[in-house]
């Protein structure tokens, strides 16, 4: 027998209330100054290195995004970095919160679905992370016209809009695993610690971890040329299995129109190419579009999760 | 189609292979207040809980309004409101923002969720205190808070988990109040606790759980005949006079008992206290008291379980 009514029902109340608590705690004002002074001083220093450096360059807008100097990385490396934390952030009290605070319960008796719940709680929190990047993406703008003297170009401006579609898409990952911990973990302290453990692990320990993976699952021998290939591509396979890679690629990609591949090209394939021409926007996408989809199939996979192990738990702690 | 808004036949539940309820029937009548007493992990909760579709069943069935909970449970729960043991509320917003919020929930438009917050909120006496933030309420205002909300959404069975718990004697019997208003307006209430003055002074049934199971659903004084020996216990006090010498010839008399000065407690087989007292002041005694002693529900509980124990 079918259930009545839509599970959906009372989704956009709860996404709405809880964006608003977001946009209103304190904890979100901390991390989104931290992003902002962070996200400011990558530009100011991109734009610095900019002025001293640039030729002609068609998008030299992009240039914002990746350019940085040292000691400082660029704003996209910087994204790739902070915005996890941001989603942990938002998420990772979502529902052992309600329990802690005893409102679940009043809440799961109201006239709605508990799909609703948590629909509405990520949601939520897409929309505070949407709101937040797209006002960090203007803020570049302005910042990059103000100190560039430049308007941007509308391949700069169709390039962005992609860059900022894959950073939500980026974002949405964390938050769905940070709700899925704050689902299966009653304790908020330790759903955020865990959170923030495999934060750490993909953003800092993966890329020197998985060159060990990569070379027990295949080794390289010295006769066998093809074998360095192997374990180049097997290398970046488990580096792949890192969100914090696929959005590094996703970034370069879309950022950067003169750069042809993620993996490795040969010589053979380069032939007739010119190197350093821009590629239109549409291929670029197309080349990075398996890590896009990558990167949406996380946040479904987790969501789902949480969502499954959510619809079975008791209502009692 | 029948008059129980409530029935569950069978109903179980269990965690592993651990039944918490254990095949119980119960049906509630509407309009009525009933009781449901035990002592903690009887598995009030979780009939509560399932009754309302918060939680599935093992087995049996439920009805609610003719409804089933776990397959429409939109509809029941739109007509049952549920008060859950010490009730959370949003801290960092008011009164009136937490009732405006579980309003949008329930599908209420904003002027008429307004209105309404405005009736219940009076009613709960907390006007004046509604636009400050949950934070600052005390127990008892959270409580009232939580009847409001059920107010508000016109709820037409009220489902009170251990509603005093953690409460003064003030705020109790403001509380206790509110859920006699309640039953006045019609609504049928189920109020769960394992505190039994409270249970007896506004419910008109009970329903006595232990271990998973009703061992018995009725008035209090059903119960205190079904527990009791069947004996009459009567306490007299009066001065001048000899009573056990007075008693003891009266026909049924089993045993007097001193109780205090000039007090004797006496039980008997029928009711004999306007016997008893005609032949007081006939022989000259100035009877000052004398009253049949209720078995108290706390008697008859402790009684009943003293008894189900014994079955066991």
């Amino acid at each position: 027998m079918k259930r009545e009514g839509s599970p959906l029902k009372g989704v956009m109340t709860i996404a709405l209330k809880e964006a608003a608590d977001h946009m209103t705690s304190a904890r979100m004002h901390l991390i989104m100054l931290l992003v902002l002074l962070t996200a400011a001083d990558a530009v100011y220093a991109a734009i610095d290195q900019i002025k001293a450096t640039t030729s002609e360059d068609p998008f030299l807008f992009l240039k914002l995004f990746t350019v940085a100097r040292q000691p400082l990385p660029s704003f996209a490396s910087f994204m790739g970095f902070l915005l996890p934390l941001v989603a942990i952030a938002l998420g990772f009290d979502g529902v052992n919160g309600e329990y802690g605070r005893r409102t679940m319960s009043r809440i799961l008796a109201q006239p709605i679905y508990r799909d609703a719940v948590l629909f509405g709680k990520f949601l939520g929190g897409m929309l505070v992370i949407g709101i937040a990047l797209l006002t960090l993406w203007l803020l570049m703008f302005g910042l990059g016209i103000l100190l560039l003297g430049l308007p941007p170009s509308g391949g700069d401006m169709a390039r962005s809009l992609a860059y900022l579609a894959a950073t939500l898409v980026y974002t949405g990952v964390w938050l769905a695993l940070a709700l899925a911990f704050s689902t299966l973990i009653r304790a908020p302290a330790t759903s955020a610690l865990a959170a923030l453990s495999v934060w750490l692990i993909f953003s800092i320990f993966w890329s020197m971890i998985s060159p060990f993976v990569a070379s027990a699952l295949s080794p390289v021998d010295p006769y066998d040329p093809v074998s360095i290939v192997h374990a180049y591509e097997t290398g970046l396979a488990v580096a792949r299995i890192s969100p914090a890679t696929l959005y590094g690629e996703v970034a370069t990609m879309l950022l950067d129109p003169s750069s042809r591949s993620v993996g490795p090209l040969f010589m053979s394939q380069m032939q007739g190419a010119l190197v350093g021409a821009p590629l239109p926007t549409l291929q670029s996408i197309l080349i990075v579009w398996p890590q896009i989809s990558g990167l949406f199939a996380g946040m479904m996979l987790l969501f789902t999760g949480a969502y499954f192990v959510f619809q079975r738990q008791e209502v009692r702690a | 189609m029948s008059t129980h808004v409530i029935e569950a036949k069978g109903l179980t539940k269990r965690y592993g292979a651990v039944p918490v309820v254990d095949g119980i029937d119960l049906a509630v009548e509407e309009g009525e207040v009933l009781g449901l007493l035990g002592p903690n992990g009887a598995g009030k909760t979780t009939t509560i809980l399932m009754l309302l579709g918060l939680t599935e069943t093992s087995g049996g069935t439920v009805r609610v309004l003719d409804k089933d909970p776990a397959r429409e449970p939109l509809a029941v729960k739109r007509d049952v409101g549920y008060l859950p043991d010490s009730v959370g509320f949003y801290d960092n917003l008011s009164g009136r923002e937490n009732l405006r919020y579980t309003a949008r929930l329930g599908g209420l438009t904003t002027a008429e969720a307004d209105r309404k917050i405005d009736t219940a909120l009076a009613r709960v006496r907390l006007s004046d205190v509604a636009d400050r933030r949950v934070a600052t309420y005390s127990h008892g205002m959270r409580r009232r808070l939580g009847l409001a909300e059920l107010l508000m959404r016109d709820s037409r069975i009220a489902v009170l988990d251990e509603p005093t718990s953690g409460l003064d004697p003030q705020s109790t019997s403001e509380l206790l109040d509110l859920i006699r208003s309640f039953a006045k307006d019609g609504i049928t209430v189920l109020v769960s606790s394992h505190l039994l003055d409270i249970v007896q002074s506004i419910c008109s049934r009970v329903a006595l759980f232990n271990k998973g199971r009703i061992g018995f659903v009725g008035t209090v004084e059903e119960l205190a005949g079904k527990v009791g020996d069947g004996a009459f216990h009567i306490e007299v006090t009066a001065e001048n006079i000899d009573v056990p010498e007075t008693a003891k010839r009266i026909d049924g008399v089993s045993d007097i008992r001193p109780a205090g000065k000039d007090t004797w407690r006496i039980t008997a087989a029928r009711d004999i206290r306007a016997e008893l007292a005609k032949r007081l002041v006939e022989r000259g005694g100035s009877l000052t008291n004398i009253d049949a002693r209720h078995v108290s529900l706390g008697e008859a509980y402790n009684l009943f379980f003293k008894e189900a124990r014994h079955e066991a």
